[in-house]
């Protein structure tokens, strides 16, 4: 045995070498430390805190309006529902009822960028895997969807649209007719990404059976979202604790028993299908009224504790605050599913070899930027 | 069997990769069908939405009159410290003084575009204008001062 550093251990015949923070399939600034014999990897160590801006702290010193914000930077690919959950979190201490209009614009706002979210996914995990071209189909129908984000929130990634007390602004008046045109693109172009990526032979070989992570295993790290659906476990929030719109809508829980890189694909193609019903059944059925329920200018919120879960694109979102009575929280802790699902990756990777590593990161859909807040 | 099966995975892989190429190969032969934006290209043409965020600005009429009243409103609600607002006390015709807007300084640089100021003003004085090309050489550039110089408070806005 040899000593290198303080940490680094290794075996004879060992070699460690990292991965990131600037490893272009590590999506951002995550820093792998990866423990080889050959090319099969025998530990896995990730390494984190390479994009910390301390949100949960900074939300301590601001008011109840002004730390939503912040929140669209954790998983910039979910802003709407990580927006969400902090309003509802806030509104569950202020006990307001959002107008039903609210209630049903959030749940398409989701929807629509839980599609983004997934499209972006399966055109990484193409790019991942050394498939070029699907990156520019899913980006051309996600840029419809972004146009649509642009037009009603007025920004693309970072919207900042939900609000205490139902959302920022009335939806744009070209909305219906231009979600229905996407929608109706996506249906029609939906066949293609099956063509060119899921029934391909290299892409099969790459994924089936590779990053296995077994329902036992998926429970005990704490996986949610398509990932821990992929291994069998019911977890999806919008099912079982309903908020916003989703008890009005019916959808199906995709469910996999595969449990590895293929299974969590396929569950997240099917998610897709499931989204575009969901807005399909809300999209006509928007009611009139108010989109903003009125709330005091300063919010203030009864000393106790609030917590508030919600099923953003990657997974359980929980947003817990504590108020002592001010008008800034006392403390806020976001449990993000970015944080649990990467727990998981030293296990799925023990044994498998190294191209494997990118295809396991690829479909766990890592966001960094969430993992480190 | 083994030969049949082995064929068999032959035909269906190499089937799956010509699926694939067939429609890769049609838009190979039909570049128009995808949506790709030559940016810099088509700046003459290219209009954002009118709720996009790009920057702060503060309106002035013709009169060089602007609506904000100095009420400091935006710059509470702002939640990262982008807006300073320095006020000065103006004597009015009937000898009364008032508080008065002196200098809206705004610092784009740390702007997050967030909407909540254009929200929290009670008199509509600012709004989101829809430029994006914000890069510039020095990073004082980005400081910007939205009252234009000379410009005074609209009649009737309180
Ligand atoms: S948009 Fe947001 S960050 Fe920018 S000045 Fe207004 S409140 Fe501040
Ligand atoms: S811009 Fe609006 S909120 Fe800000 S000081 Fe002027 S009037 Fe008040």
């Amino acid at each position: 045995m040899r000593l290198l550093g303080d940490d680094i251990l290794t075996e004879e015949g060992e070699f460690i070498i990292n991965m990131g923070p600037q490893h272009p399939s590590t999506h951002g600034v995550l820093h792998l430390k990866i423990w080889l014999e050959g090319e099969t990897i025998k530990r896995v160590q990730p390494h984190l805190g390479y994009i910390h801006r301390s949100i949960e702290k900074m939300s301590e010193s601001l008011s109840y309006r002004n730390f939503i914000f912040a929140t669209s930077r954790m998983d910039y690919l979910s802003a709407h529902m990580n927006n969400e959950a902090c309003a509802l979190a806030v509104e569950q201490g202020l006990e307001v009822e959002v107008p039903q209009r609210a209630k049903v614009i959030r749940t398409l706002m989701a929807e629509l960028t839980r599609l983004s979210s997934h499209q972006l996914w399966w055109g990484c995990t193409g790019l991942d895997l050394g498939a070029v071209t699907p990156f520019f189909y899913a980006f051309r129908e996600r840029e419809a969807i972004m146009s649509i984000m642009e037009e009603t929130c007025g920004a693309r990634l970072t919207q900042n649209y939900m609000v205490p007390g139902g959302v920022m602004a009335d939806l744009h008046p070209d909305f219906q007719k231009h979600t229905k045109e996407v929608l109706t693109q996506i249906k029609d172009k939906l066949h293609e990404y099956d063509e060119v990526l899921s029934g391909n032979v290299i892409f099969e070989q790459r994924t089936k059976g590779v990053g296995f992570l077994s329902k036992e295993d998926a429970i005990s790290y704490g996986c949610t979202g398509p990932m821990a659906r992929a291994s069998g476990v019911s977890c999806d929030i919008r099912k079982l604790k309903p908020y916003s719109a989703y008890d009005q809508v019916q959808f199906e829980e995709i469910l996999d028993t595969g449990g590895d890189c293929y299974a969590r694909y396929m569950v997240r193609m099917a998610e897709m299908k499931q989204s575009v019903s969901i807005i399909e059944q809300l999209i006509d059925n928007i009611p009139e009224g108010d989109f903003q329920a009125k709330t005091k200018n300063v919010i203030k919120l009864p000393k106790g504790e609030f917590y508030q879960r919600v099923e953003t694109a990657r997974g359980e979102l929980g947003v817990y605050l504590v108020s002592d009575g001010a008008a800034s929280p006392y403390r806020i802790k976001y449990r993000s599913p970015n944080f649990s699902n990467l727990s998981a990756l030293p296990h799925m990777a023990k044994g498998a070899k190294i191209g494997d590593l990118v295809a396991i990161m690829a479909t766990i859909d890592l966001v960094i930027p969430d993992i480190d807040r | 069997m083994f030969l049949k099966e082995y064929f068999g995975t032959i035909y269906k892989a190499s089937k799956s990769l010509l699926t694939g190429m067939k429609l890769t190969g049609y838009y190979f032969f039909h570049p128009k069908e995808i949506q790709t934006h030559e940016y810099p290209d088509n700046r003459g043409t290219l209009k954002m939405a009118d709720r996009f965020r790009g920057e702060v600005i503060m309106p002035h009429d013709a009169n060089n009159e602007h609506r904000c009243t100095g009420c400091q409103a935006c710059e509470i609600a702002c939640p990262n410290g982008t807006i300073k607002i320095i006020t000065k006390q103006e004597i009015q015709p009937d000898g009364k003084k008032k508080k008065r807007i002196d200098t809206f300084v705004y610092h784009l640089e740390l702007c997050t575009m967030c909407n909540l100021c254009v929200v929290a003003c009670p008199s509509d004085a600012i709004v989101m204008g829809q430029t994006f090309e914000h890069s510039v050489y020095d990073k004082k550039q980005l400081k910007k001062v939205l009252n234009k110089p000379g410009s005074k408070l609209m009649e009737g806005v309180e």
